[in-house]
């Protein structure tokens, strides 16, 4: 069983995952014995009651009401367990306990947000502590995405017109994989996140500290990092590869046509409004799809951004 | 054996019609010439029309499956384009959908089968019946318009926000299956008509072949539901021009609101697709095992109930959207019990073959292939009915698979098993039982092989619609395409021997399988107007302890038909076996 649970489902990684994979077992198994048993039977009557000569007599037997209550009432009663057994399992999946800690999440295309109580923002890499209750509080910046984290066995859309949120708790430390489920457009499969589930200790520490270390960074560094962190790299290759949107390669000072036939140098200016209002303006050739960066990065991390791609010629 | 005594005045006779074997003049070659099929209606001419549309439909989807499956062989970019992968996707989603499978049995197969086995010579409305056909056609060009003036990239669901700010040309491809939706309607009326008003004499309802019973389900559903549709794409195309906030939160509208109302028409749409291939299942299983069919009125009613229940269920496909948890728990519970009327269904045709004379010839094959098949779908929607357990498998490959179980897996092999069924009548040509064996297993083997990795994928977490793909599902999803790939050969043979088969095929007898129902009593291809006499029925289409003469009762047709306030006299007959 337990080689078959590892074929089939991810790592069970959270409190609710044991009820989900047991349901989950439970209706493979009562189906593979009702499959396996009606196979036979159309294997064997068809061997049994082949037909032997064209004067084949057949007896009539148009209905046997016994019978036929029993196949109604069985598999009723087997579905109405798997529907409670569903059900008692969602109810624990949407009811979030009192002591959550709650991370704010926030999707765009292609990239999803994490903003914490200290302010700080992460993209695509979520942080978390084990071991206790943590709930997201989603919403969406443009159209409909879905947060599913298959280690926790957990799904949920995550909309632009209002909030929805979802709760785990993570049995151990580790990392999880984290996926959009709701199709999204272009690179709605590069729309992947991680979440790291650190021991309570090391997630205090880490919320501590995090965002403070880029301080004493050297700006092309930390722009380096910045744009990895950022997922800008989801959209904008730095090696020449046209991607979703123009290449960060030889981007710096060089004349863009845009889509109205300005000409744009690209600089200081255009890089800023660019990362905080992507929509103003736009490449010729290259759809209006980036989602915007204000409140995420602060001006010191622009700062950082456009001395990384300073040296990208 | 012509009832020879002399008889009152006041009642009619009735006596047996052979039908006529290998006939000179039949429905193809009465009326020939471009303009004469293309103004014709001939319901069974009708049919073919949809039959061959249907083919070119399910070939080009079918090779843009093939297209997909081929780019998902490696994780990342194999040969095109995210945007051209989600472009392909949809169309084949879309075209499958709407221009194959709701359209598949009822107005290809139904439409030449149902006046032949209601015993009339032709639908109650012809005329709607060829303006049906040609709604079709104009959707088809709209969709096509649409394809070659920028693509669709929203997935066949059109899901709002997206499908409001994507580029594309979106608009002429909804308006396109808006315009489709009038021709699944206007069918759908058609067909209640003739199955209330045109049924032969003496064919009561508890004497209606179950095929019948499966697409007056249908076309209940095609009627109810259908402008459900129309108004969902109307309401999509009023807000794009209009700019009018229905669903799109930028406007003030509401996403999920659009959710709805395309599930509840997509959902009916399902038993659209799935309730006339039960039909066909029904005929197949009872001709081949030569036997009375097990639980006619539970299988008569259970598609009426899963015609009913299936309206209340849409909302299981929003389990994760964010409706209330009270809506999720009665949505998951009426679910539940759609499956029961489709588990009695499996379990009558099984009890069928019981004691049965069973002759394996193709239409049998591919039936058992349903059941086999159908039932994996049927179970796997059980899993995803599950509240708990859907979260986690929720546009996973397990959905994809699922669907793809119950819709390829059921309804392309119930279609396929009534296209084997009804061939020689259609064409009054046999085709190679050798050939036609050996691509369906080979399509029985390409299939399961596709999608039975499909389903390990989705409960592992692959999602559905993704273009790259983390490394761990490699394996999986080439072991899928390769099964792809065998589909493609057996769909490939099949096309070969048909083809032989219409040109050079052996000559078909009127009722090359024994069967009783009452299209098997007219030769084959049947006359330009189905019946030269106005059949009398006096058993069930399934009574295969009955003599063969007793199916093959008629009244002359001096009165072109109609025999109001006439009494029709059967006893002498049904005694006087020939």
């Amino acid at each position: 069983m337990n080689r078959f649970s590892d074929f089939m489902l991810p790592p069970a990684k959270s409190t609710t995952a044991e009820t989900t994979d047991a349901l989950f077992h439970f209706i493979n198994v009562t189906s593979l014995i009702f499959l396996v048993g009606i196979t036979i039977a159309i294997i064997f009557f068809s061997w049994k009651y082949r037909r032997r000569s064209d004067e084949d007599v057949t007896p009539v037997i148009s209905h046997n009401n016994k019978l036929e209550i029993t196949w109604s009432v069985i598999p009723l009663i087997l579905v109405m367990i798997v529907f409670g057994w569903g059900f008692t399992g969602y109810m624990n999946l949407i009811t979030t306990p009192d002591d959550a800690y709650e991370v704010r999440v926030v999707a765009k295309s292609w990239l999803w947000e994490f903003h914490y109580e200290t302010g700080f923002v992460s993209v695509n890499e979520l942080h978390v502590p084990a071991n206790r209750p943590v709930k997201l509080i989603m919403s969406s910046d443009d159209v409909i995405h879905s947060f599913f984290v298959p280690d926790y066995r957990v799904k949920r859309d995550v909309l632009p017109n209002r909030y929805t949120s979802l709760w785990f708790e993570v049995t151990e430390p580790g990392e999880s994989i984290v996926y959009c489920t709701e199709y999204c457009g272009t690179a709605h499969s590069n729309m992947l996140a991680t979440v790291f589930a650190h021991t309570q200790e090391d997630f205090d520490t880490w919320l501590e500290t995090a965002g403070s270390a880029d301080d004493d960074m050297d700006p092309v560094e930390l722009g380096e990092q910045l744009v990895t962190r950022n997922a800008c790299d989801t959209c904008h290759s730095t090696d020449g590869t046209r991607l979703q949107g123009p290449t960060f390669q030889g981007l710096w000072g060089s004349e863009r046509e845009m889509q109205d036939g300005e000409i744009v140098v690209v600089d200081e200016n255009y890089v800023r409004e660019s990362i905080l209002e992507p929509n103003a303006r736009i490449t010729k050739g290259y759809q209006p799809v980036m989602p915007s960066y204000a409140g995420t990065l602060n001006d010191r991390q622009i700062d950082a951004i456009i001395e990384y791609l300073k040296t990208l010629q | 054996m012509a009832t020879s005594e002399a008889k009152p005045t006041n009642k009619i006779q009735v006596r047996r019609y052979k039908p006529e074997e290998y006939p000179e003049k039949h429905y193809l070659n009465e009326e020939t010439g471009i303009w004469a099929w293309m103004t014709t209606v001939d319901h069974k001419k009708i049919g073919l029309m949809y039959l061959a549309s249907l083919a070119f439909f399910f070939f080009v989807g079918g090779m843009l499956a093939l297209v997909l499956r081929t780019e998902l062989l490696t994780p990342a970019r194999s040969f095109m384009d995210a945007d051209v992968y989600n472009q392909i996707f949809t169309l084949h989603g879309a075209i499958m959908v709407f221009f194959f499978l709701v359209p598949s049995v009822p107005a290809a197969l139904g439409n030449f089968i149902l006046p032949l086995q209601l015993g009339c010579k032709d639908v109650a409305f012809p005329r709607v019946n060829l303006a049906s056909f040609y709604i079709y056609v104009i959707g088809a060009v709209f969709t096509l318009i649409a394809i070659l003036t920028g693509g669709v990239d929203t997935g066949w669901t059109f899901y709002t926000p997206y499908s409001a700010t994507t580029g594309g040309n979106v608009m002429m491809m909804t308006l396109g299956i808006f315009i489709l939706g009038f021709s699944s309607i206007l069918t759908g009326v058609n067909f209640i008509t003739t199955i209330h008003k045109l049924r032969a004499p003496g064919m009561t309802w508890n004497k209606l072949p179950l095929n019948m019973w499966a697409l007056y389900a249908t076309s209940i559903i095609q009627v109810l539901a259908t402008p459900v549709l129309a108004i969902t794409l109307l309401l999509l195309t009023m807000e794009r021009v209009l700019s009018i906030g229905i669903f799109d939160p930028a406007l003030g509208g509401d996403p999920v609101l659009y959710q709805h109302f395309f599930w509840f028409y997509s959902h009916p749409a399902v038993y659209i697709m799935i309730v006339p291939g039960f039909g066909v299942i029904s005929e197949v299983i009872s001709t081949f095992s030569r036997k009375i069919i097990f639980g006619y009125w539970a299988i008569a009613i259970s598609s009426l109930a899963i015609a009913f229940i299936g309206f209340l269920v849409w909302g299981h496909h929003m389990f994760t959207a964010g409706q209330s948890s009270l809506a999720n728990m009665v949505f998951s519970f009426l679910t539940f019990l759609v499956g029961i009327p489709t588990g009695i269904k499996i379990f009558n045709w099984v009890a069928t073959m019981y004691r049965g004379s069973i002759d394996m010839k193709t239409p049998m094959l591919y039936a058992q292939i349903f059941l086999f098949q159908f039932m994996i779908g049927g179970f796997t929607g059980i899993m995803l009915g599950a509240l708990a357990v859907d979260i986690h498998l929720h546009d996973t490959y397990y959905v994809v698979a699922h669907f793809h179980y119950v819709m390829m897996g059921g309804m392309v092999m119930a279609f396929l098993a009534g296209l084997h069924y009804w061939w020689p009548k259609m064409f009054g040509k046999m085709y190679s039982e050798k050939w036609a064996k050996f691509s369906a297993i080979i399509i029985f083997i390409g299939f399961n092989m596709t999608f039975l990795p499909q389903f390990v994928m989705g409960s592992q977490g692959m999602p559905r619609r993704y273009f790259n793909y983390i490394d761990q599902f490699q394996s999986f999803h080439q072991f899928s395409t390769i099964g792809s790939y065998i589909i493609g050969i057996g769909f490939f043979i099949m096309f070969g021997y048909l083809l032989y088969s219409f040109f050079r095929g052996e000559k078909a007898a009127a009722n090359p399988w024994g069967s009783r129902a009452l299209e098997w009593q007219v030769s084959s291809p049947p006359p330009l107007h189905n019946f030269e006499h106005t059949p009398v029925i006096i058993n069930g289409p399934y009574d295969y302890h009955k003599p063969m003469s007793e199916f093959q009762l008629g009244i002359a047709s001096k009165h072109n038909g109609h025999h109001a306030g006439e009494k029709v006299d059967i006893s002498t007959t049904v005694k006087d076996k020939a």
